[in-house]
């Protein structure tokens, strides 16, 4: 039989369960369908034609007066850019742009509202800059309407208290100056080189030559300059000190020689290299305009909570909580303070916060964290401490106070100085040799021996590809902080793993049901009941029975224990043992949800949270060249399935705190390993700030991610070893083409040391071996790069070999 | 041959031209999204689009 799948028109999910049909398009749900009628009703259809099915599914609705503290005259000013007496300009970010469509959408918003002026949408920031009449709507109606398109604004406490840097350009503009002058001397040295001994006077293009070099020299290369000094200042001798010593070298002895009128100059020697080497520059340290790697709560929590005072619920920014407040804190909220339950049954997600899988339930009375996310109803709570004072911004704040790690420097620079010292050997014995047989020739030949032999060639070999690198793991979704990760991630002999989140997926679940297998109708009953609750444990039984809608009466829910409903004329109990009056079956790996219908307990669902597909071909993999480790701050509940997983050599420690993974991690740096973290949550910050290089997994971009070396979009993490791989790959590349480099230094000595370099020897070599060696580390790097996309395109078939196994 | 130092004034002036413009743009921020532009000018203007 086949089974034809119908993907939603508007965000392209299948709709296995719940199919709505709109003339002849379909839709996964309620949301979906009502942003096409809106769509459609303003003639905006052009939003499906540039993409099919450009949407985000929009199964889980904001709640309608979510946006209602924009309404704050205080908040207001704070986030918006600039007002006058007409009009508003306010930059949202909106992390669902990913496609044209998106594009075209937000731009064409002033179709939907006529207060809205226009829109600009940044792509590669994902920003929409709205500008809008004040009169005539409002900064809560513009992010209204923005959700009711699925394009709900992220606005986070981080948009409160600080601004984004501004970009820094100077890399750019300094580049630009070097190439202009770069080009026009190499074009103005022709008449030297080529006119022979009755030709034209080339004096005029001396000074030329000589004007031009100045705002490289003083401009341009002050790149090299500030590092060289900044090296220098901590007496670290770095890559940049001889590259330094070179550029001073060869401009002072061009310049000598053109004022004493015996040579032409080396400037196209010198602005060459400069420019080469400031190209390699911009290109190592390209920025992810759409990412942070330094996020810290505030960016985590949102921007203002619900405040009960008195009768009245008034919306209050979260830097202005004090203790003593009481807030109300929605379904799907995250709780912003420390606090006591007063009102309602709570049931925390602390998940991202201290890794346990499952929500902890919470009766009045008793103390709920900061971070935590509220599941099911509304509470409110009577706060104790003010947000930055929670447990969670402490725990933070001690871990920042470790101060900035000292991360080990690049190898660049040990070579580096070696060859320097080399060159330096050199330079002394040459002046020796001709101190003796005709001391005229001390000057030109050490001054030539300077300009040729520097150590540009290695730096512009690490610089691209470094750049190539970074940007060929970035085509993988592996997001590096700076070139330096590079090479820590090679160095890297022990892994250690968070669990929740990051070895098992949120979303996916093993459900299994213990028992005499159960009916289609009573398959359907415990469905329906459970359809009625949104605990997470519920979602798993609807999904493993086959959802449906079947009416239930007489529903109760006890937060806790259960819920109980009539579905058919049957009583229907699903819950723990003590609801259903189950004698405790032996509970072993995951959650257990007892069913019992009409009295009768007929089993109990076993639900664990499933491992990420390609772990077990990953850790099988690691284990054979790296330790590994798993600290996880859940309970040791699952840990038969998580040793079987990860092999006996491998530690595992549970209920582990962020302190507790921060001290791990430094107990295993004393020993002298090179530890890599991954994890996902706020209790990895710490950990992944101390490690030698930490990566943060994230399930989609848009989500927050904590402070880290690198980020790594979760569906790729099977692909570890191989980015590993590349990295040590990227060191030898460089090595390669330093090595390939030394021919051109040792033809170039050999002119230099006779006194013999003339500014055409020089204005061929450097410009040469640059390009050479650009080329070479250029194609070394995509051959390496071609490697892991076709790992990359194996992980792709695998999974979809395995997808399409387990759906037939 | 003094013909050729007009000519050297005159390139390399507009070669300087050039470069004030690649400052200016880069100033402007006209490279930091090389996504919506491209898209941008492909969009159809519909017929009952007024002034926006």
């Amino acid at each position: 039989m086949i089974t034809v799948e119908t993907s939603c028109y508007h965000c392209g999910e299948t709709c296995e369960n719940t199919l709505i049909l709109l003339g002849d398009k379909p839709f996964c749900c309620e949301g979906c369908k009502l942003v096409f009628e809106l769509l459609n009703g303003n003639g905006l259809c052009t939003y499906y034609h540039l993409n099919g099915q450009p949407g985000a599914p929009q199964r889980s609705q904001a709640r309608p007066d979510k946006f209602a503290f924009l309404e704050d005259e205080k908040i207001r000013q704070q986030l918006v850019q600039f007002r006058n007496d007409t009009h508003t300009h306010v930059t949202f970010y909106i992390p669902q742009i990913h496609c044209s469509s998106c594009l075209w959408l937000l731009e064409h918003l002033h179709k939907l509202d006529d207060g809205v002026q226009r829109v600009t949408v940044n792509f590669a920031r994902k920003e929409a800059q709205v500008i809008f009449q004040q009169s005539q709507t409002s900064l809560r109606k513009v992010a209204e309407l923005l959700t009711s398109i699925g394009y709900e604004p992220y606005i986070s406490l981080q948009d409160l208290q600080h601004k984004k840097p501004a970009m820094n350009r100077q890399l750019i503009y300094q580049l630009g100056v070097a190439g202009f002058c770069f080009g026009n001397i190499m074009l103005l040295s022709f008449p030297e080189y080529f006119s022979g001994n009755g030709g034209i006077d080339t004096h005029l293009f001396r000074y030329l030559n000589l004007l031009l070099s100045l705002p490289v020299f003083l401009y341009s290369a002050q790149a090299f300059y500030r590092s060289a000094w900044g090296g220098l200042k901590h007496g670290f001798m770095n890559i940049d000190v001889p590259i330094v010593l070179a550029i001073i070298v060869t401009f002072t002895r061009s310049l000598i020689d053109i004022g004493t009128n015996s040579g032409a100059g080396y400037f196209d020697a010198m602005t060459g290299i400069v420019f080469f080497m400031l190209a390699g520059r911009v290109l190592q340290d390209k920025t992810y305009q759409g990412l942070s790697f330094d996020r810290d709560y505030t960016s985590y929590f949102p921007i203002a909570v619900t405040a009960v005072r008195g009768k009245k619920n008034v919306p209050i920014a979260l830097p202005d909580i004090k203790e003593g407040e009481t807030l109300l804190i929605h379904n799907n909220e995250l709780v912003p303070a420390d606090g006591i339950l007063v009102k309602g049954s709570a049931l925390i997600d602390y998940s991202f916060v201290t890794g346990e899988a499952d929500p902890v339930p919470c009766l009045t009375g008793d103390l709920i964290y900061a971070g935590g996310r509220q599941l099911e109803g509304n509470i409110q709570l009577h706060t104790i401490k003010a947000v930055a004072q929670s447990y969670l911004t402490s725990l933070w704040n001690r871990q920042e106070l470790q101060q900035d790690t000292h991360k080990q420097p690049s190898f660049i620079h040990l070579l580096g100085r070696h060859f320097t010292w080399v060159v330096l050997g050199i330079t002394v014995l040459t002046a020796a040799w001709w101190g003796f047989r005709d001391p005229a020739k001390i000057w030109p030949s050490v001054t030539a021996i300077l300009i040729i032999a520097c150590p540009c060639a290695l730096l512009l070999a690490a610089s691209f590809t470094n750049g190539h690198i970074l940007s060929i793991l970035s085509r993988h979704k592996l997001y590096l902080r700076n070139a330096g990760a590079i090479e820590r991630l090679a160095a890297t002999d022990h892994i250690v793993f968070d669990k929740t989140g990051t070895l098992t997926d949120k979303q996916k679940a093993i459900t299994v049901f213990n028992g005499r297998p159960l009916t289609r109708h009573e398959r359907l009953q415990a469905a329906a009941l459970a359809a009625q609750s949104t605990h997470p444990l519920s979602r798993m039984v609807c999904d493993f029975c086959g959802s449906n809608h079947t009416p239930v009466k007489d529903f109760e829910q006890v937060t806790g224990m259960g819920i109980s409903g009539t579905v058919m004329k049957d009583t229907i109990r699903l819950g723990n043992a003590a609801f259903t009056d189950a004698a405790g079956i032996a509970a072993t790996n995951g959650s257990v949800v007892y069913l019992s219908i009409n009295g009768e307990v007929r089993g109990y669902f076993s639900i664990r949270n499933g491992y990420r597909s390609g772990i077990q071909s990953l850790i099988l993999q690691l284990r054979k060249k790296y330790k590994l480790t798993v600290l996880s701050g859940d309970h040791a509940r699952d840990e038969s399935t998580l040793r079987k997983l990860m092999g006996i050599k491998a530690t595992l420690r549970f209920l582990q705190q962020p302190q507790d993974k921060l001290d791990h991690i430094l107990a295993l740096q004393e020993q002298g390993q090179r530890v890599l973290m991954v994890g996902d949550g706020l209790n990895d910050a710490g950990a992944l700030k101390q490690s030698d290089t930490g990566i943060s997994l994230t399930e989609d971009s848009n989500n927050f991610t904590p402070a880290s070396d690198g980020i790594l979009a979760a569906t790729n993490l099977p692909l570890l070893p191989h980015y590993i791989q590349l990295c040590k790959t990227s060191k030898r590349i460089i090595l390669t083409s330093f090595i390939f480099s030394l021919v051109y230094n040792f033809t170039g000595l050999f002119f230099a040391v006779q006194g013999k370099l003339s500014p055409l020897t020089a204005a061929i070599l450097m410009p040469a071996s640059s390009i050479s060696i650009i080329l070479l580390t250029w194609s070394l790097s995509a051959v390496a790069g071609k490697k892991l996309h076709r790992k990359a395109l194996q992980l792709t078939a695998d999974e979809d070999q395995s997808f399409a196994c387990a759906r037939s | 041959m003094s013909v050729i130092i007009l000519l050297l004034g005159a390139s390399l002036t507009i070669g300087i031209i050039f470069l004030a413009a690649f400052c200016w743009a880069v100033k402007s921020g006209q490279f930091e999204d090389d996504y919506s532009p491209a898209h941008r000018i492909l969009f159809d203007e519909q017929a009952n689009d007024q002034q926006p």
